[in-house]
């Protein structure tokens, strides 16, 4: 396909005033462990940016902090929006209710009215290709299936920002690959603005604008790759010869700072 | 539990069953009732045999009211109508307080689990005490209750609730607090209520640990209503005042039979819950026997 091969920045969705900003960071918690600290960056309106680092440098602990979940110990964080979407690395699916109740969850709890709330449910199960599983309980569930619902779920609050915890950590290699590219088709159409949190370096670097590199405990972000491979990417991109030179790339420095 | 996967098969919930058509291959509907039931069927058959074999012979006739052969515990208690009349009368005063008392320990034990659950301080100032319930021989103050609030239906059903309590306060509060981080942190995220996240979150996370509390005290307040009864001795006579009367009296073929009806009533009840848990819990959690456990 002509779009995986071609390297051009300009069809990168257009970038506008920073929605996120980290402006010197740093977390320590109760017990005097620092999660971060000096994490500095900022992410763009419409822009898909991935974040690769060690594991325990505080790459959750950076959502959390962007979230609202739980605040930064110094150092100063701007949100531009309060629509935000969180994904975490579990489903979090509530096993009791349906997979059309686990949809609705959100609008209910922000107290929107029953047909509103059935209207997206429906909508957002049509945009992950679930519509027919509304009425299952989890359980019934692939573990790809799960983590589309929970994409499905925070989709119905049509969210500005959408925050990712390794959501697809936990899965196999090919329905990783294939959740990658339903997740990409989402950004183009729903244009929201992302930050992924992931440790695998082909993930980051095929599906962002830009990947952040972090360091080990404490983290901070050691550099900024952008990366100019124009959407929508093909999963043959995979085995471009220029994708797999800047996840050397990536992956060297992640070796060497970690 | 073996009891409960046996059950899980003929039960229609089955219909609900997921879509990953995990396809077990089930036997003929009457192998499944034969392999279900044959295996309990034939261990009650043994016990009979050797009941029979005690009572007709290793006991000489002059002994045999000791272990009185089963179909004279079944004519004597069962198919005399007066001896029927009073089981009957002492089985419903017995289940009456059981179930009064459950009902109490069920209410006051939510109530307390759900205070438990909302602070810590809460739970540290009253744990102790529900652990205390488990601990002091509980029969043993049956005379001062009985000194303090007379031997009608309250000291009973005060028994019951002492009995019932701990189990449901102790798996609730298990329940309530096995929520994982990441849903309260859904909840947290989307501006939920305290009400509202005991209710769609923290209650139904709870509820298969409620139902294991309530098996085990329903169980135990039958267990109360009727131990608790022999120990009072005076008033209306339940089960267990029966059993004491029917001892002292030597009228042992009654005295198994009131056994054998207190046994019934605390089977029904373990099995009503059971069945209860199914219907509620039982199409999304394992431990409550749903369709593909």
């Amino acid at each position: 396909m002509a779009g995986s091969s071609a390297v051009d920045a300009s069809s990168i969705p257009t970038q506008t005033a920073p929605l996120l900003t980290f402006a010197d960071v740093s977390k320590r918690f109760r017990d005097g462990t620092v999660a971060l600290d000096g994490a500095d960056f900022r992410v763009a309106g419409g822009e898909f940016v991935s974040v690769v680092g060690p594991s325990g440098c505080g790459k959750s602990t950076l959502l959390r902090i962007a979230s609202g979940l739980s605040d930064a110990s110094g150092g100063k964080v701007q949100v531009e929006t309060d629509k935000i979407g969180y994904v975490f690395q579990d489903p979090t699916l509530l096993p009791w209710r349906t997979v059309q109740a686990n949809v609705e969850l959100f609008s209910e709890l922000r107290g929107l009215p029953k047909e509103e709330r059935r209207r997206r449910a429906a909508a957002a199960l049509e945009l992950v290709g679930l519509s027919e599983f509304a009425g299952h309980r989890p359980r019934a569930l692939s573990g790809g299936m799960r983590m589309r619902v929970s994409l499905a779920r925070s989709l119905t609050l049509e969210p500005e920002l959408f925050l990712f915890d390794e959501p697809f950590g936990a899965l196999d290699e090919i329905t990783r690959e294939r959740l990658n590219d339903e997740l990409l088709q989402l950004y183009l159409t729903q244009r929201f603005t992302a930050l992924f949190v992931t440790h695998s370096v082909m993930e980051a670097v095929f599906m962002s604008t830009r990947v952040l590199v972090m360091s080990g405990r404490p983290g901070r972000v050691l550099d900024d790759f952008p990366v100019p491979f124009a959407y929508p990417r093909s999963p043959r991109l995979r085995f471009d010869e220029r994708f797999a030179r800047l996840a050397g790339q990536v992956s060297a420095l992640l070796r060497g700072g970690g | 539990m073996s009891v409960d996967t046996g059950f899980s098969g003929p039960d229609e919930a089955t219909g609900q069953g997921p879509v990953t058509a995990t396809s077990r291959v089930a036997p003929s509907g009457r192998g499944r009732w034969l392999a279900f039931w044959g295996p309990p069927a034939a261990v009650l058959a043994a016990f009979l045999a050797i009941w029979y074999g005690v009572s007709y012979l290793l006991l000489d006739p002059r002994r045999r009211f000791l272990v009185p052969p089963p179909h004279e515990v079944i004519r004597v208690s069962f198919f005399d109508p007066f001896n029927l009349k009073e089981l009957m009368g002492a089985l419903w005063l017995s289940t009456r307080v059981a179930f009064i008392g459950l009902a109490i320990a069920i209410v006051i034990g939510l109530l307390l689990a759900v205070a438990m659950n909302r602070a810590k301080w809460i739970e540290r100032s009253l744990y102790p005490y529900a652990v205390l319930t488990q601990t002091i021989p509980i029969l043993a103050m049956v005379p001062l209750f009985g000194f303090w609030f007379g031997f009608g239906n309250f000291s009973r059903t005060l028994v019951v609730v002492l009995f019932a309590i701990f189990p449901i306060v102790a798996n609730t509060l298990f329940g309530l607090q096995s929520v994982q981080r990441e849903h309260h942190d859904l909840f947290t995220l989307h501006g939920a209520t305290r009400m509202t996240r005991l209710w769609k979150l923290e209650f139904p996370a709870a509820l298969p640990s409620v139902f294991t509390g309530l098996r085990i005290a329903a169980g135990l307040a039958v267990i109360g209503a009727i131990v608790g009864d022999t120990f009072f001795k005076q008033g209306e006579p339940g089960i267990g005042i029966l059993i004491d009367r029917y001892q002292s009296r030597l009228q042992s073929e009654q005295m198994v039979g009131a056994i054998i009806l207190s046994s019934l009533l605390g089977i029904v009840v373990f099995w009503f819950f059971g069945f209860l848990a199914r219907r509620v819990v039982g199409g999304w959690h394992e431990s409550a026997g749903g369709p593909d456990t």
